[in-house]
């Protein structure tokens, strides 16, 4: 007779092979078990019906200005990027194909040296084909973003 | 040529610790512009068989940021730059081959320089994604 092993289910290998509702605190476990978002260190922090947070840690080898010690602004895309995708899912409650047609950043002000970065993203339209998203990143405060993202998931496939 | 190797020398010291982690690298100077490359592992890749976004739109800034320092450079001008937004356009999902990205400044006026930047694979002709940014143009801190 075979024993079931115990401890946690281990994780689905990627986000299409996970099984029920959409889990986001799941989905950003897998994203980041690999490839660049793992790289970056992004980690899940929370969520609602249609959006979700993000963590980026700060770390040396991410920053932009090795003087001041702020963090380069690509890490802060791939961050906004990821969180802005997986609102969708959040909003739609299942993973669905689909790939970043434009993602547009506003930069309010630096990063500060050492906190965190978090991202709270939204999707706040679905149609057939597109999905439309908003973001802010903030270091602490929601009030006092360092910057402002608005962009569209372009679905790539649908269930034949 | 002479300039180029040291417009070359000059940026490979510039470049961020953010873009050595990636890999990212200039590899050249293109119509005045140093040329970037960057070649796909672990550490870039988004969904499956592709180059993530983020990485992408990272290397594209650092090609549109390179491109007005040398533009600055070239008229001996020295300036803080800071970006003040970026549009990116995701055109073709980037296979894991190697990405480069060039940029061209539009406009550097007194106070905001317009830059764009392209990046492709195989073909130059067939751009994986293009950017633009608006930079503004501080006074140097004393």
């Amino acid at each position: 007779m075979d024993i079931p092993a115990s401890g946690p289910a281990a994780l689905p290998p990627t986000i299409d092979a996970m099984t029920g509702p959409f889990n986001p605190e799941m989905a950003i476990r897998i994203m980041s078990g690999h490839g660049h978002g793992g790289f970056i260190g992004l980690t899940y922090h929370a969520h609602g019906p249609d959006w979700v947070e993000i963590a980026l840690p700060w770390r040396a080898d991410l920053v932009g200005d090795e003087a001041s010690g702020v963090l380069a602004s690509g890490p802060i895309i791939s961050l906004l990027d990821n969180a802005t995708s997986l609102s969708v899912w959040t909003r739609k409650k299942r993973f669905v194909p689909q790939a970043t047609l434009d993602l547009r950043i506003d930069y309010l002000r630096a990063a500060k040296p050492g906190e965190t970065v978090i991202a709270h993203a939204e999707c706040y339209a679905t149609k057939r084909s597109m999905s439309f998203v908003r973001a802010i990143a903030h270091d602490g405060d929601p009030s006092d973003p360092i910057a402002h993202a608005a962009g569209i998931f372009m679905r790539t496939a649908w269930p034949s | 040529m002479n300039d180029n190797a040291a417009l070359l020398a000059r940026f490979r010291d510039r470049l961020p610790p953010y873009a050595r982690t990636l890999g990212i690298e200039i590899i050249g100077i293109q119509d005045g512009a140093p040329l970037m490359a960057l070649d796909p592992d672990s550490r870039t890749l988004g969904r499956p068989g592709f180059v993530h976004g983020g990485a992408l739109s990272g290397l594209l800034e650092m090609a549109a940021i390179l491109a007005l320092h040398a533009e600055l450079g070239s008229r001996n001008e020295t300036k803080r730059l800071k970006p003040v937004n970026v549009s990116i356009e995701f055109l073709r999902g980037a296979t894991l081959q190697r990405c480069y990205a060039v940029g061209r400044v539009t406009r550097a006026g007194r106070r905001i320089a317009n830059v764009t930047a392209e990046a492709w694979q195989t073909d130059r002709a067939k751009p994986v994604a293009e950017a633009w940014m608006n930079i503004l143009l501080a006074e140097p801190r004393e």
